[in-house]
């Protein structure tokens, strides 16, 4: 199972986490354990979408889930967001149950999700808004973070004035804004073409390193899944369920050039066999 | 307008077209429009003066002219276009405040529509303008009647879109402030009231011309003063020019309305892109 061939050096404890999912371990930031969401069907039986799910997410990781369609991935993101309750299971964070959405987690979505009728700065400073906290200070901030995301000379413009690539960074500013320690991200460089993709991954890398956020981030392209995570977490399937664990030790500075590297290579097709054995790529 | 022509012209001459057409395609509805003006009212004239329509049945565009000149010179349309303007704008203020409050209490609550529902259902499906010698005995010949009826009228239009505005807020944007921990208030505060505003204008766009209807239909039924009270007079006297003027008077209010209501939109719901907005 352990692939690693290097010691990541942006993670506090490595070696613990090398080890099988679901292992416990005292230094686990998010701890989910038998996590699992049923729906009621039209004919009242119970169709279970994901689970049962454990894992130990360390301060300072990056892990990105990878999946089938349908398989619970942004499922699994939105229960540790807190904005879907769980149907069994335990998702715990810093030792504290979660229930509901919490402080210290950011939340990016799919879309950029901008309030149309706020400036770039407005958007990002929305969270600020929502806690009523000091308007200079929170002001100040935004701008930092726009600066963060390369829109420091956008900061006044309206969302329909920015580009798709533009929208999703000033979502991630936004998401930054309360200095969450968590930032959850379903699929957010879906709708961006191939061209600002590779370079908005090559972004959110550098403001993972230079924030030291811990970072879900759910894809379903399996390079990106790569590229970005010091660990992918393969999903199976409906009901989604844990079929790898994958360490990437791929170093912390990367480029795009490191795509086409062997040891890329080794990591995407390890990945892509998952989905080859069970007949879900054609 | 202007510059839309300037950069056609510019257009033309590079790309070798003949100028007069392309300021002719860019000009043609400014041209027209008042051309069909100039040729309705001289067919209107023509045809009256070669029949020898009398006067009272249908006036010459020519006497209607003449009646509007005096009744502005006199101030009497002034005075009495000030009465009704007064009533349906006061109507419709109160209506746009009840209907947006009441509206946003429906759309908050489940429980609150389906009590409230049935009797909305019934207020609704009543012929308004059937009440209004009702509201002449209870709030008696004064404007109060009037602002009543114009309110009544212009109610529902402004009710109805506040509720389907507030209710097809994105939810994307709901689960967005649900991450950020907002409050049931500033989520409708930040994100509800504003996604609405394109639907309510739309329903304020209706329920501004609703309540000129309103103002008149009162007047008509029992008033001191008024347009509605000015054309009941002269037609009672015959005078149709003078009926026609005070038309021409009540359709140059609507139109101002009208035009307010939109500039209004366009400074408030700045970001949307106005064709879509219905009713504009």
């Amino acid at each position: 199972m352990s692939t690693t061939l290097s010691p990541t050096p942006t993670t506090i404890d490595t070696k613990s986490r090398t080890a099988e999912p679901g292992r416990s371990d005292a230094a686990a930031l998010i701890r989910v354990a038998g996590l699992e969401k049923s729906y009621r069907s039209r004919d009242r039986s119970r169709t279970r979408a994901l689970g049962p799910v454990s894992l130990d997410i360390a301060r300072g990781e990056f892990i990105t889930i990878v999946g089938p369609s349908g398989c619970g991935k942004s499922t699994l993101l939105k229960l540790i967001a807190g904005l879907i309750d769980r149907s069994a299971g335990s998702i715990s964070m810093g030792g504290r149950e979660i229930n509901g959405p919490q402080h210290e987690i950011g939340v990016v979505f799919q879309s950029p999700v901008l309030l149309p009728w706020r400036t770039a700065l407005e958007n990002v400073m929305l969270p600020a808004a929502v806690q009523r906290l000091d308007l200079a200070k929170s002001r100040a901030r935004g701008l930092e973070l726009l600066g963060l995301v390369g829109l420091t000379d956008f900061a006044g413009k309206y969302p329909n004035e920015l580009s798709g690539g533009m929208q999703q960074r000033v979502a991630i500013a936004r998401a930054l804004m309360h200095d969450p320690a968590v930032l959850l991200m379903d699929e957010p460089f879906g709708a961006l073409d191939a061209m600002t993709r590779e370079s908005m991954n090559v972004e959110i890398r550098r403001i993972w390193a230079e924030s030291g956020k811990t970072i879900l981030f759910v894809t379903h392209s399996i390079p990106e899944a790569v590229f970005l995570a010091t660990r992918v977490l393969v999903l199976s399937a409906r009901p989604g369920l844990v079929a790898d664990v994958v360490d990437v030790d791929l170093g912390a500075e990367r480029s795009l050039d490191i795509v086409t590297s062997d040891a890329f290579g080794v990591f995407t097709k390890r990945i892509r066999h998952h989905f080859q054995a069970k007949g879900m790529i054609e | 307008m202007i510059e839309a022509t300037a950069g056609k012209i510019a257009a033309g001459a590079v790309t070798g077209d003949e100028p007069e057409q392309g300021w002719w395609r860019a000009n043609r509805e400014l041209v027209c429009v008042p051309l069909l003006f100039v040729v309705v009212v001289g067919l209107w004239e023509g045809v009256i003066r070669w029949l020898e329509v009398p006067l009272y049945v249908v006036p010459p565009p020519s006497a209607i002219w003449r009646s509007l000149v005096n009744g502005l010179g006199s101030g009497l349309f002034v005075s009495n276009a000030f009465v009704t303007l007064s009533e349906a704008l006061l109507g419709f203020a109160g209506a746009a405040v009840i209907a947006i409050a009441l509206g946003s209490a429906i759309a908050q609550s489940r429980f609150v529509e389906r009590v409230l529902y049935p009797y909305l259902i019934a207020i609704q499906t009543t012929p308004k303008v059937a009440v209004a010698p009702l509201f002449i005995i209870w709030f008696g010949f004064g404007i109060t009647s009037k602002i009543i009826m114009a309110g009544i009228v212009s109610f529902f239009p402004i009710l109805v879109n506040v509720i389907t505005g507030l209710r097809s807020t994105d939810s994307q944007k709901i689960e967005l402030m649900r991450s950020l921990r907002a409050s049931r208030w500033q989520t409708f505060k930040m994100v509800k009231l504003p996604s609405a505003l394109p639907m309510i204008f739309a329903g304020l766009h209706i329920a501004v011309i609703f309540s000129i209807l309103g103002a008149i239909v009162g007047e008509f039924v029992g008033s001191k003063k008024g347009l509605g009270n000015l054309i009941l007079q002269m037609n009672f006297n015959l005078d149709t020019a003078g009926v026609f003027a005070a038309l021409v008077c009540l359709s140059t209010m609507g139109i101002t309305l009208h035009l307010v209501m939109h500039w209004l939109q366009r400074r408030v719901v700045f970001w949307a892109d106005h064709n879509q907005i219905p009713g504009v």
